[in-house]
């Protein structure tokens, strides 16, 4: 950590002052260094959460299926059958821009740890990303790496990457986001937790060798924004191995299966420091670590390197000493090293010792690393021209731009996600592209299939949260639950990447802390609890933040899986039909809007109830095989979700009597379905019955999109928009950097 | 019927459950054997699974082929046993020199996950044995390195052997004369890119892997005779 200036040292390892004289009056010394580097990772924005902790409290969490809500690896969920599911998403943001490939790639190692840490096979992943725009060549190169990083590590650990998103938009031009959601499952009786106990039990370091890298990763890239000469960072970031991880998972799930262990915690952010002080803190004890018996990459390194290196694949079980050599055992079988470098004491104290009956190197009360970590009340402010914003109505788009928006768009995804393995472990019903993806459920030791379904989906609109952050993120969750529906799921739980700008900035607190308050409005009306998430703050590059991007993962249930969802698309003879409002509404926070340059206005307003009738409609139509295609009009609105549904099969529709002012806003609460003729009557008793409104539309078929008097395209020309958007950005068959 | 087959399991295989799981509902029995060991036990049938043995390590199988198993698998070959290896295991069955050949990175230079459309060019094999020659079978494929490739002599030998078991209608990477798949001179030593165990479910969207594994379960006894 090259430090030329003359700042006292706990400024170059990124507290402030007030914190450094916090943490003498804790110790009642001056910290030496290794203990200061140690709360400088613990008390980091990324490990303590100091911003936004005191705003976090007001989600809700509680739900008759939890077994583990926030606070853990994982939140975890009974997911019936005996079964229980892990479920978390976290961001890699920062490493992602400046080194692409393992940024992404060790975003995804990182995920998978906190998920088998919980006892539970790791079976999904999910990637929400957003980059700047396609004509710009810096972008390109992150979007490709990225995507590249993600396929590397995921394909070769053996954990199939099944959805996501992807947005380009300016706002990420300077900062990425890269967002990994990793889905698990579990024995419900297996369930462990991170916590060590038993006075003499021994921490076992499983896994790789610790190195410099990622060194400080935490407090120096996660925890402060980019300015000029950010690549000075890069030795920060961390370098992945993705064959060392599968061994890592197969000997650690085989430990749990053998009951070996008494607790075991991942490795992520803030390195040993944090699986040690997080392991006695959370069991109530203290720990003795023996620096010394750290296996290392190289000669030379200092305890505070070792202490806070963020080398990856590694793992710390607490094990009893008769387990020991059993679990030296297993490990060996996987090729997987272990080395005792701990023992549990009473002392509620971490002590770092340079061999265990040697010099005391650190000294401190485990739990002070997390507990007594600061939580600030940063000043919030509204933007002072919020009101003025909101007033300035964008309009709606005159006839001739609706096709132009239509096919502008448009993208073909598979590009990204062909390159993800998203067949492993032979579950996927639903693959990527789809609204939401659908896995069989079947008993992750057993084996036996459930005939039940789990449906994930993931789901952020910066548009939408620039404009109005609590109302946008309501949205953001209102467009989740529908994706389930279209694929006949119901939600279970919510998990959340909260993806804002610099926390120091009144604004940006602002959203972070509206949006928290619509994402809680929204779960408590659809019964919805959040059992976890990720805050990712100083998404900023030469002080400009990123529009508020709150992403959020759901998991639901398909309670019968006897037949593939609908998927997106028409089939030619079908009529279209719309569920839910019908009518024009404001154009603000639309796709149509933003392109034309006019980012203000007043969001279409979400009626929760009137939702939750949509949503239960096509549920019901879905699970019962009414519709033979289904898509939710989200992004591009009506016109977009039906030129969606247009391309996914190459069939035309023709459709009449749609005001131009209907076609491109992005009210919630609509869904369009391709139904048989002779169907129709289905759909209309279900949604009379729930008293929501419906319209037919127009016919599927043909070779032409046709929205009479607006629209009138040929089938071909969607398709190619739709298809090429990728390919022809970032290259077929070029060699990634 | 009800053959037993023994998957083998390399430290980064990923495809064996799958494997597995797919040969027990078809009837057949199915038992994980471990790379460390060097008898295969009681098998009637070998199949290398996918994933990335080793890590991939050098280049995809240029260390799996010294796993201790793999004495064992070729013996089995050299007797006339069935052996299948499936993408990663084709990689690894080319470099223990069981198959000839050797599978370069896509064309495209990148991974691809798609399903592929196959024709069934040859039914002299443990595993097309009992499909229709000219069948064409919807099969995902799951690799960055599937671009098969040979010496002119021994395409020549692979084609006049009609060793060829399996093609892309649509190449998806490159690969020589569009091969998915090819087998040995006996026909009990078949790779193959795409994943059959991946279509056996029509809730996953395919079954057409089924009538493939079906004829690796029905062959096993009338090979070991020749």
């Amino acid at each position: 950590m090259a430090d030329g200036s003359a700042q006292p040292i706990h400024r170059a390892l990124g507290l402030t002052d007030g914190e450094a004289e916090d943490i003498t009056a804790i110790l009642g010394r001056p910290p030496n260094h290794l203990e200061l580097a140690m709360y400088s990772v613990m008390w980091s924005e990324h490990c303590s959460y100091k911003s936004s902790r005191r705003h976090l409290v007001r989600l809700p969490t509680e739900g008759e299926a939890v077994l583990v809500g926030p606070g853990e690896n994982a939140g975890v969920v009974d997911v019936g059958n005996g079964i229980a599911a892990a479920i978390r998403i976290e961001s890699h943001n920062h490493p992602s821009f400046l080194e692409p490939y393992q940024g992404a790639a060790t975003g995804v190692g990182g995920i998978l740890r906190d998920i088998f840490t919980m006892g539970a096979r790791p079976i999904a992943l999910m990637d929400p990303l957003r980059f700047g725009p396609l004509d710009d060549a810096r972008s390109r190169w992150v979007a490709e790496g990225v995507v590249s990083g993600i396929s590397g590590y995921g394909n070769a650990v053996g954990v199939p990457t099944v959805g996501g998103e992807v947005v380009f938009d300016d706002c990420y031009r300077g900062n990425p986001l890269v967002n990994v959601l990793c889905l698990g499952i579990l024995p419900t009786e297996r369930l462990v937790l991170g916590r060590a106990s038993g006075d003499g039990n021994l921490a076992v370091l499983l896994g790789s060798a610790t190195g410099r890298d990622g060194i400080g990763g935490v407090s120096v890239l996660a925890s402060a924004g980019f300015e000029e000469g950010s690549e000075a960072k890069r030795p920060a970031v961390q370098v992945g191995d993705p064959f060392e991880e599968k061994r890592l998972i197969e000997a650690c799930l085989t430990l749990l299966d053998a009951g070996l262990v008494v607790g075991i915690q991942d490795l992520g952010g803030a390195g040993l420091t944090c699986a040690t002080s997080e392991t006695a803190s959370r069991g109530g004890v203290g720990m003795d670590v023996d620096v010394a018996a750290v296996p290392r990459r190289e000669p030379g390194m200092h305890a505070w390197e070792v202490m806070t290196s963020e080398s990856q694949e590694r793992m710390l079980a607490i094990v009893t000493p008769e387990a020991l050599d059993e679990v030296l055992r297993l490990c060996d079988r996987w090729d997987v090293r272990a080395t005792v470098i701990g023992r549990v004491t009473p002392s509620g104290r971490l002590r770092i010792l340079d061999g265990f009956d040697g010099e005391v190197l650190a000294d401190v009360p485990a739990a002070s690393l997390h507990d007594a970590a600061p939580s600030y009340d940063r000043p919030c402010a509204e933007p002072s021209d919020r009101a003025r914003r909101l007033a300035d109505d964008p309009g709606a788009p005159a006839g001739g731009e609706i096709t132009t928006a239509l096919l502008a768009g448009l993208c073909d995804t598979s590009w990204i996600w062909r390159q993800y393995d998203h067949q492993l472990f032979l579950n996927t019903v639903e693959a990527p592209g789809g609204d939401a993806a659908v896995l069989r459920l079947k008993h992750p030791t057993t084996g036996l299939d459930t005939g039940r379904g789990l449906a994930l989906t993931t789901d952020g609109n910066h548009r939408w949260s620039a404009l109005d952050p609590r109302a946008g993120t309501a949205m953001a969750v209102a467009e989740a639950v529908l994706n389930l529906s279209c694929v006949g799921a119901r939600p279970l739980a919510l998990v959340n990447c909260l993806n804002f700008g610099n926390p120091e900035h009144p604004e940006v607190m602002w959203q972070l802390s509206e949006a928290i308050d619509g994402m809680a409005d929204a779960c408590r009306a659809f019964g919805i609890p959040v059992v976890g998430g990720n805050v990712s703050l100083y998404n900023e590059t030469a002080g400009r933040d990123i529009d508020p991007t709150p992403v959020v993962g759901l998991l639901g249930i398909v309670d019968r899986l006897e037949r593939r969802p609908p998927g997106v698309g028409l089939e030619s003879g079908d009529r279209v039909v719309l569920l839910g409002p019908a009518g024009p509404a404001s154009h603000a926070g639309s796709a149509w809007a933003w392109s034309a340059g006019r980012q203000g206005g007043t969001l279409p307003a979400l009626d929760m109830r009137v939702h939750s009738a949509v949503a239960g409609v096509v549920r019901g139509l879905v699970a019962a095989g009414v519709p033979s295609g289904v898509h939710d009009c989200a992004s591009g609105g009506l016109a977009g979700a039906l030129a969606e549904m247009v391309v996914a099969r190459e069939v035309g529709a023709r459709l009449a009597g749609i005001a131009p002012g209907a076609l491109l806003h992005e009210a919630p609460s609509r869904v369009l379905l391709s139904v048989a003729p002779g169907r129709v009557g289905e759909v209309a008793a279900a949604a009379g019955a729930a008293g929501v409104s419906w319209a037919d539309l127009g016919g599927a078929g043909g070779d032409r999109l046709v929205i009479e008097g607006v629209v009138d395209i040929a089938v071909a020309e969607a398709v190619a928009a739709w298809r090429d958007r990728l390919p022809s950005a970032l290259g077929e068959g070029v060699a990634s950097a | 019927m009800a053959a037993r087959v023994g998957v083998v399991l390399f430290p980064g295989s990923n495809c064996e459950h799958d494997v597995v799981e797919a040969i027990r509902a078809l009837g057949g029995e199915a038992d994980i054997v471990w790379h460390g060991d060097r008898s295969l036990g009681q098998c009637d049938a070998v199949v290398v699974p996918g994933g990335f043995a080793h890590g991939d390590y050098l280049r995809p199988g240029a260390i799996a082929r010294f796993s201790p198993i793999m004495g064992a698998v070729a013996q089995h070959a050299a007797a006339g046993g069935p052996v299948v290896g499936i993408c990663n295991g084709f990689q690894v069955l080319t470099e223990a020199g069981l198959l000839p050949g050797a599978l370069q990175k896509n064309a495209g230079l990148k991974f691809v996950c798609t399903t592929a459309s196959l024709r069934v060019d040859s039914t002299h094999s443990v595993l097309t044995s009992a499909v229709p020659h000219g069948t064409v079978l919807q099969v995902p494929i799951n690799h960055f390195e599937g671009n098969y490739t040979c010496s002119p002599a021994t395409l020549a030998a692979l084609r006049a052997g009609e060793r060829i078991v399996l093609r892309y209608l649509d190449n998806p990477n490159g690969s020589m004369d569009d091969i998915a798949g090819i087998c040995n001179d006996g026909g009990n030593v078949v790779g193959l890119m795409p994943h059959p165990e991946r279509a056996t479910s029509a809730l996953l969207g395919s079954t057409d892997g089924v009538p493939l594994l079906r004829s690796l379960l029905a062959t096993p006894s009338a090979v070991l005779e020749v």
